[in-house]
């Protein structure tokens, strides 16, 4: 990489800085510092804002960068996981969103806490929701100081330090001036940015093979030395038996996983109604569908003009390919063209990382205010006071954030991804579908499957090849690993749904019907929604 | 809030009451005959396709036209079925369900004014 694509990168990226910090001071010039204002950004979005929000908020750096790389390696393997991706949209849609707008205020303990006592609920609710995004967080902030240290000039240890405490520094500034509202324009400029940056390099990709997916794909087929294998799954996952079982988990938790986000689920409440709620979704499925129809273009795209081993060379994960792809496709290295075209795709990727990191730390510091604060306090704050402490909880955890980003530095960012969704659909799905649909669901059985998931998914991880027992996990030397899988999702998703129905049939005190008429009156009708 | 208790009650069996009229029971049954399908078959297909993507390499390399294999293309059908479904429940709630639900919120509403407080 030339000093150019340096400059010229980091010139592209402050100008996305000032831009939004200008957004944050702009949005917040009448702000009345209402926990509705700061969760929620006023409830006034509108269902194409939203659904670009949404969108933002869901493509990350791991997509982008991750997904097309995984494509220009091992083919078929990684369209994989686009496709589990996009489907697990399908679940918000029908399951999920239109129902939490209707019953909850801020967050997910909302939904469940309405039918149950709340003390309980919240507590163990917020814990996982603030779990979930810490992983993710970690995710973003690995990933940030890797594409720093890649995109800006050898493995360089101290700029890598110094972009996640700098990415970190500035969600947090983003966050406690700006919350929801910065937070939701923030999202819409880096959607906007990144459909704009893919849409570019996908034209200009099929200009190369004239319009001809067929060829692009022969193209593809042929470079990476593989063949037809190239074209059909099997060359990542494909092996013995657990790998097999570890992509079926995987799978299975990324589909599950997305409805169980807290910062997704945060966003529901950023629109007026049910029936915004559910338009804002339907925006972002054709936003986030046509990204990932876009991430297979880029990712053949950057196996038959790159080449699979230029690739592997620069990057052993692939997360380089669509910076490479750009540089091919602007002219080559040392053209104008190249170089603008590899500036703006590394300034897109860092621009998606902060977006992402700030959409995460709001919703996890809403948890921790909303749910957990709210929960453990004395009984005599004033609803400003939790907004002060979301405020302060943002700084928190974006210091906490910080320092496991600077120690976890050598994890694989998929990895953690993966985590954080099998978390995410083993703690906070099977709760959340309970409340909404059964009748007969107890306080003990909400705190029982919150839980039932959470314990089994991190203890599970911690037992797998991930952190002992191979030369790749993170303790090599050790060996305690008595967990074949990675992803612990297959185990832990059903664990989690049996924990809520185990500890709902051994509930002494019935569930009160009372409360659930309401919860389902309020879900499907929005009567008494805020 | 221990003043609002009493007052609670009398909104609880307002939903209640809502909860057992046969507009709501009729929403309820338009939502449910529409989602519970359809999650069953999309979940059904999804998980169809990473099973056999993961079990039969096989069948999934079969080539059909050019270098589009079955592979791609069930990749490719996983895509245009989420479209097609998002589309399809997007019609569904609009024609089949908002006037019904929006008319009972308001009733709802206008009963439990009042007696619940604000909400």
């Amino acid at each position: 990489m030339t000093g150019n694509h340096q400059t010229l990168a980091l010139l592209l990226f402050s100008v996305f800085i000032a831009i939004t910090l200008g957004i944050t001071t702009w949005v917040s010039r009448n702000r009345h510092g209402s926990a509705e204002e700061f969760y929620a950004g006023g409830r006034l979005f509108s269902p194409m804002e939203n659904g670009f929000a949404i969108a933002g908020d869901y493509m990350s750096a791991a997509s982008f960068l991750g997904i097309s790389g995984l494509i220009a390696l091992f083919g078929y393997d990684g369209l994989l996981y686009s496709v589990g991706f996009l489907v697990a949209w399908l679940v918000v849609l029908f399951l999920v969103a239109e129902l939490v707008r209707n019953c909850g205020r801020f967050t997910l303990a909302d939904v469940v806490a309405a039918r149950m006592s709340r003390r309980p609920v919240r507590i163990a609710a917020g814990t996982s929701s603030v779990t979930v995004s810490v992983l993710y967080l970690v995710a973003q902030m690995v990933g940030a100081g890797t594409l720093v240290a890649l995109l800006l000039g050898g493995e360089g240890e101290a700029a890598r330090s110094w972009t996640v405490i700098g990415v970190g520094a500035l969600m947090v500034v983003y966050v406690s001036l700006g919350g929801m509202r910065a937070t939701t324009w923030i999202q819409i400029v880096k959607a906007v940015l990144l459909m704009g940056g893919a849409i570019t390099l996908t034209v200009l990709v099929l200009m190369r093979f004239h319009g001809d997916f067929d060829q692009l794909l022969r193209t593809a087929a042929e470079r990476s030395g593989h063949g037809a294998a190239f074209l059909a799954p099997g060359l990542k996952y494909g092996g013995d038996w657990t790998a097999r079982l570890d992509f079926i988990s995987l799978g299975l938790a990324l589909v599950l996983g997305t409805a169980g986000l807290p910062h997704i689920l945060s966003r529901f409440y950023t629109v007026p109604t049910a029936r915004a709620a559910r338009r804002s979704v339907v925006w972002s499925i054709g936003l986030i569908g046509g990204f990932y129809l876009m991430t297979i273009v880029l990712g053949f795209g950057a196996a038959a003009i790159v080449g699979p081993a230029a690739v592997r060379a620069s990057n052993a994960a692939g997360n380089t390919a669509v910076p490479l792809l750009a540089l091919d496709l602007g002219g080559g290295a040392g053209s104008t063209g190249g170089t603008v075209l590899f500036a703006v795709v590394a300034a897109i990727a860092f621009a998606t990382i902060l977006a992402v990191v700030a959409g995460i730390t709001l919703a996890s510091s809403a948890s921790v205010a909303h749910d957990l604060y709210a929960s453990l306090r004395r009984r005599r704050s004033q609803p400003y006071s939790e907004v002060a402490v979301a405020r302060t909880a943002a700084v928190g955890i974006g210091a906490v954030a910080i320092a496991l980003g600077l120690l976890a530095r050598d994890l694989n960012v998929a990895f953690l991804v993966g985590l954080a969704f099998a978390v995410a659909a083993s703690a906070n799905l099977p709760v959340l579908l309970y409340s909404l649909f059964w009748r007969g669901f107890t306080t003990r059985g909400a705190v029982w499957s919150v839980y039932g998931g959470l314990v089994p998914a991190v203890v599970l991880v911690l037992l797998s090849p991930v952190v002992s027992g191979s030369p790749e996990s993170l303790f090599p030397t050790v060996d305690f690993q008595y967990f074949p899988l990675e992803n612990p999702g297959l185990v832990s998703v059903p664990l989690g749904f049996l924990a809520g129905w185990l500890g709902t049939v051994t509930s002494a005190e019935p569930a009160d019907e009372a409360k659930y008429a309401e919860t389902e009156v309020r879900s499907l009708t929005g009567a008494g929604a805020v | 809030m221990p003043s609002a208790r009493a007052e609670g009650r009398a909104a609880a069996d307002v939903y209640v009451e809502v909860q057992r009229s046969a507009a709501f029971q009729e929403v309820r049954r338009r939502y449910r005959r529409f989602v519970i399908p359809g999650a069953a078959v999309f979940f059904g297909w999804y998980v169809g396709y990473v099973v056999a993507a993961t079990t039969a390499p096989g069948l999934m390399a079969r080539p059909v036209a050019g270098a589009v294999n079955v592979a791609m293309l069930a990749g490719l059908g996983q895509f245009l079925t989420t479209f097609l479904f998002t589309w399809a429940y997007a019609r569904h709630a609009r024609l089949r369900r908002d006037r019904a639900a929006l008319d009972l919120r308001w009733d709802t509403q206008e009963l439990t004014r009042g007696i619940g407080g604000e909400r």
